[in-house]
């Protein structure tokens, strides 16, 4: 079977250790194909599966949230069977944990950076970061607050550290205003921050000025 | 002192908060890691992990998050004779000769 | 299914060893904390990081730690918490251990 590929690659002079490992990368792949251990098809599946997995999924299951209570509390208490109700394929357990007037929370994983890709899409490149993994646990109010959110002293803020094989995801609070509107509206006010916890979802206004609801 | 991968509460910098597009290479070895890991059963994710927590703290501070995800890949493939360090160099010199990848 | 904590049980966490692979962070070794539930059994990775199978599975709790008894400078307020995920074998009853 020919292989075709489009990868970026160093150019044979390149020295910088940035490029040697892309190039690398490439390397074990083909090597992988070639000995018939991987099969490219599969690869490349994969490729198309986290180039189209967005927190457009996660929205829809937080609106649902916001309209059927009863829905959210399946959603708390087994938030697989209760993902899988929405079509949401989930493939590893999840765990789904709801801000309140009371708790906000935060999610984040210090020893290596597991994120809830099949439910909110690729993580940021911030959350991956060695100073979200290490601040995120010990001064969250400070990582908020540099994401421009402050926190009400009496709210608890409750940190996530994804350390097994649970994925975590936040149910955020439905934004005032929102009253009478469908699933679909509801959920373009959902976005990817706001189901890390580093934000709140976005206001009404908010979302009618954003040119896209996953920034 | 924690172990090189142990971050929680240690003492850091601002969040650069930018937007950083995955590159192409990047999914693609995303890929090739979740297929090696589900489909053919080479690797398993702990040892993934383990593969990266042993990359030197120097290295694992200064490199990108899918460069780890890398060294670990090729680390654990030598490891179980999966390939040799001479295919990969092999490879890698076939990959210059022909100017791009195909 | 049961494990050996209920919910609500005060545990303290164990100190981990310098070899090997285990998804125990320093920040929680000692520390004293509540247990909020059982997720359920799921293979070792400890041993799964060498090769192993991981089996048989263990207990895995969803146990939470306020702040302040993890930093002494915590700068935030006394409600805020750490919640996060640790098999059985790193927990003790909070009584047995020296504090």
């Amino acid at each position: 079977m020919s292989e075709t590929h489009t990868h970026e690659h160093a150019s044979p002079a390149a020295d910088a250790p940035l490029g040697a490992l892309a190039k690398r990368s490439v390397a074990l792949h083909l090597l992988l194909v070639e000995k018939g251990l991987l099969c490219a098809a599969d690869i490349h599946a994969k490729v198309e599966w986290i180039e189209n997995i967005s927190p457009a999924t996660g929205a829809r299951v937080v609106a649902r949230c916001w309209t059927d209570e009863a829905f959210k509390q399946r959603l708390l208490a087994d938030a697989n069977a209760a993902a899988a109700e929405c079509d949401v394929k989930v493939i590893i357990p999840l765990v789904a944990v709801e801000n309140t007037d009371r708790v906000h929370n935060l999610i984040v994983c210090t020893l290596c950076s597991c994120y809830p890709r099949f439910l909110i899409g690729e993580p940021p490149a911030w959350y991956k970061s060695l100073e979200y993994r290490s601040r995120a646990v010990s001064d969250p109010r400070g990582v908020l607050r540099e994401f421009g959110l402050e926190v009400d002293a009496d709210t608890e803020v409750r940190v996530y550290d994804s350390s097994a094989d649970m994925r975590y995801v936040v149910i955020p609070r439905r934004p005032p205003g929102s009253e009478g509107l469908s699933e679909e509206e509801l959920a373009a006010f959902v976005t990817r921050d706001s189901m890390i916890g580093v934000a709140l979802t976005l206001s009404p206004d908010e979302a009618a000025r954003s040119s896209s609801p996953l920034d | 002192m924690p172990r090189t991968h142990d971050l929680g509460g240690l003492p850091a910098g601002a969040i650069d908060q930018a937007e950083h597009a995955t590159e192409p290479w990047e999914r693609d070895v995303f890929a090739t890691v979740i297929t090696s890991i589900f489909d053919a059963g080479l690797i398993n994710l702990d040892e993934l992990r383990r593969a990266i927590e042993d990359i030197p703290r120097d290295d694992y501070a200064r490199l990108g998050y899918y460069e780890r995800w890398t060294i670990a890949l090729e680390t654990l493939l030598i490891q179980k004779g999966v390939v040799t360090l001479a295919e990969i160099e092999e490879k890698l010199r076939a990959i210059d000769a022909r100017g791009h990848v195909a | 299914m049961t494990g050996r904590y209920a919910a609500g049980a005060t545990v303290q966490v164990r100190h981990g060893s310098m070899s090997g692979h285990y998804r125990t962070p320093a920040y929680v070794q000692g520390k004293i904390g509540s247990v909020v539930r059982l997720h359920g059994e799921f293979p070792n990775p400890e041993s799964r990081a060498y090769g192993a199978t991981g089996l048989p599975e263990q207990p895995l709790y969803m146990v939470r730690f306020r702040q302040h008894d993890l930093w002494g400078d915590y700068s935030g307020e006394s409600a805020d918490s750490v919640v996060i995920d640790l098999f059985e074998h790193w927990l003790a009853p909070a009584e047995e251990q020296d504090v």
